[in-house]
């Protein structure tokens, strides 16, 4: 059944990518000038070498017959030639993608595992002083501006107490590797990742709380009240537990914002990821390497949810069970 | 007791509306308090806060008031923050009831679109459209509406399906309503109350879309923004901090203002809906 599951929701996400293709190539083809003109405005050229360029790069041909070919190009998972890098946009793409990944992953591993147990902690008590303490924090959490954020942590941290570095991803030309480069990348990561995960914590912390909430009143907690369960299990067991599919769904649909917010942080930071490739692009107005990025991200997105709803078949049998009838 | 008392009796809503008005009060004043442009200079450059009372808050880089810079960037943010969020309410809303209502293949094609717009970035898609079409105050309302409207859109579509099925909407059906008029004045109507609840949370991301598009540079450039005095404060960071943190410090109490009237709000309907 879970086959049955994710071969739908396989050929689903296929018309979805191909919408998201085909919407953004005509939406970047709509601006003014091209590759062409990008690339003689940073090396200079006349009239012919621009005939030239557009005939070689295939850019006199129509739109339709171009979005033909970039369609072919992308079923051999080509992307085309970056202008600015002067490389294969895929390479180039695909050097910069671990470092998003990387702070990806650890920002939604702090804002969720941090977010849920604060969530728990303060719905464990539902109406006590820290449940209303903590999510009034939450809330003004959640109002902070992450690029904001990320300021501040560096006047504070990297400023004012010189504990960790201003940006990048590791020092450079150090020449350090294992381990060492390890540490290395960790150190440079704790400020951006912190910028990224906490505003997420709110909305997990806030969550988790509302979900246990409703879950307070159902009768199953009645029933394990009057087994004599300690309040501890009744808390982790029943209640948290219950509420924790809703944050998992949560997970996936929060990719696609992570992947954006991510485009400030390393900004902020100087990551050197997808981020800030997406900056560099509108910066050089190279269109083909800002399409290969959104549909870079647009794959990645998928994948993720793709993986969580496989991970809720896991986690809730009744999902696989009603998928199957359906 | 009336909705407004009730709205004003719990402390979290109380907060958020004097921040509100607070800000709206910034956003109308400014033309009145400081006339003229606030991106003229006004006195010497990087002057520190609280040490000359005719610019309170100092001046920036290039000796600009940031008061005066403040009270503007509260004018663009509120005005985009709205707009867009309004524009993204309305686009959800209309496609949402013609999905939900019309069913079969439109449903299926609008709601693939969804998707798509969905599986986009939304920041991303702003950064493009916006650098395609080149920044001005309506693209960049445009641009964040293009990646707001979907959330409006799915749950105006689930309340429709809910609805579509009644006496009444049967009932308009058998004295011969055009179907669309059917879906826009007697079944959208009904199916607002949870898209409108979902404002609140939309015009605060509106606002900090707004913030984090000019804070990489590209917000309008004829006007003050929060997040371009952000950015233009970085550059000085080391020796100047507060230029980049008392325009962030505004954004956070506005967005936070935003957020706490709305669960005001919410809450006060749904005590009068008999929800809670």
């Amino acid at each position: 059944m879970t086959l049955t599951l994710l071969r739908r929701r396989l050929v689903g996400s296929i018309f979805v990518l191909l919408t998201v293709v085909i919407g953004t190539f005509l939406l970047l083809e709509a601006a003014p000038g091209d590759a062409v003109d990008a690339y003689i405005v940073s090396t200079g050229g006349d009239a012919g070498m621009i005939e030239l360029l557009r005939h070689r790069w295939g850019l006199d041909q129509s739109e339709l017959t171009r979005l033909a070919n970039y369609l072919w190009a992308l079923l051999h998972l080509d992307l085309g030639q970056s202008v600015t890098f002067s490389r294969p946009i895929r390479d180039v793409i695909l050097e910069r993608l671990p470092n998003t990944l990387l702070l990806m992953v650890s920002a939604t591993a702090l804002s969720f595992g941090l977010g849920s147990a604060l969530g728990i902690y303060a719905g464990a008590r539902p109406g006590s002083f820290r449940d209303r303490f903590l999510s009034i924090g939450s809330l003004a959490l959640y109002a902070v501006p992450g690029f904001w954020l990320g300021l501040v942590l560096i006047v504070v941290f990297a400023v004012d107490l010189r504990w960790l570095p201003i940006g990048g991803i590791e020092t450079l030309a150090s020449d350090k590797t294992g381990l060492d480069r390890a540490a290395d990348i960790a150190i440079h990561l704790v400020l951006p990742v912190s910028a990224l995960g906490f505003i997420y914590l709110a909305l997990y912390l806030r969550m988790m709380r509302a979900g246990m909430a409703e879950v307070w009143r159902l009768d199953f907690v009645l029933a394990a009240r009057a087994k004599g369960l300690s309040r501890r299990r009744i808390v982790l067991a029943h209640v948290a537990r219950n509420a924790l599919l809703p944050l998992v769904t949560m997970l996936g649909l929060q990719s696609a914002q992570m992947l954006g917010g991510s485009v400030v942080i390393e900004s902020v930071f100087s990551v050197p990821g997808l981020g800030r490739l997406a900056q560099e692009a509108v910066a050089a107005r190279d269109t083909p390497l800002l399409l290969g990025i959104i549909l870079t991200s647009a794959v990645l997105v998928i994948f993720i949810n793709l993986a969580v709803d496989i991970a809720y078949v896991f986690l809730d049998p009744r999902v696989g069970a009603s998928e199957a009838d359906a | 007791m009336s909705p407004l008392r009730r709205f004003l009796r719990t402390p979290e809503a109380f907060a958020g509306a004097i921040l509100l008005a607070a800000l709206i009060a910034m956003a109308l004043s400014a033309s009145l308090l400081f006339p003229g442009d606030p991106q003229a200079i006004a006195g010497p450059a990087m002057l520190p806060p609280f040490q000359d009372w005719s610019l309170p808050l100092g001046t920036d880089r290039l000796g600009r008031n940031v008061l005066a810079e403040l009270f503007h960037g509260a004018r663009t943010s509120l005005a985009v923050g709205l707009t867009a969020a309004a524009a993204a309410l309305v686009v959800g809303a209309v496609v949402g009831t013609l999905a939900g209502f019309a069913g079969g293949i439109v449903d299926e094609v609008l709601m693939r679109i969804t998707d798509a717009f969905q599986t986009v970035p939304s920041f991303l898609l702003a950064l493009a459209f916006v650098s395609v079409v080149g920044p001005s105050l309506g693209i960049v309302v445009i641009a964040i509406a293009l990646g707001t409207w979907t959330g409006p859109a799915r749950v105006a579509r689930a309340e429709v399906l809910s609805i579509r099925e009644r006496d009444y909407v049967a009932g308009a059906r058998v004295i011969g309503m055009h179907p669309l008029a059917i879906a826009f004045r007697e079944v959208l109507p009904n199916a607002l109350p949870p898209v409108l609840a979902m404002s609140s949370v939309i015009v605060a991301a509106a606002i900090l879309t707004e913030a984090a598009l000019s804070f990489l540079g590209l917000g309008d450039p004829n006007r003050v923004t929060w997040g371009g005095m952000i950015a233009e404060g970085r550059t000085v960071l080391r020796t100047a901090p507060f230029l980049s943190i008392v325009p962030g410090i505004a954004l956070v109490l506005t967005v936070l203002g935003v957020y706490l009237a709305g669960e005001g709000i919410v809450e006060t309907t749904a005590v009068r809906r008999g929800l809670s």
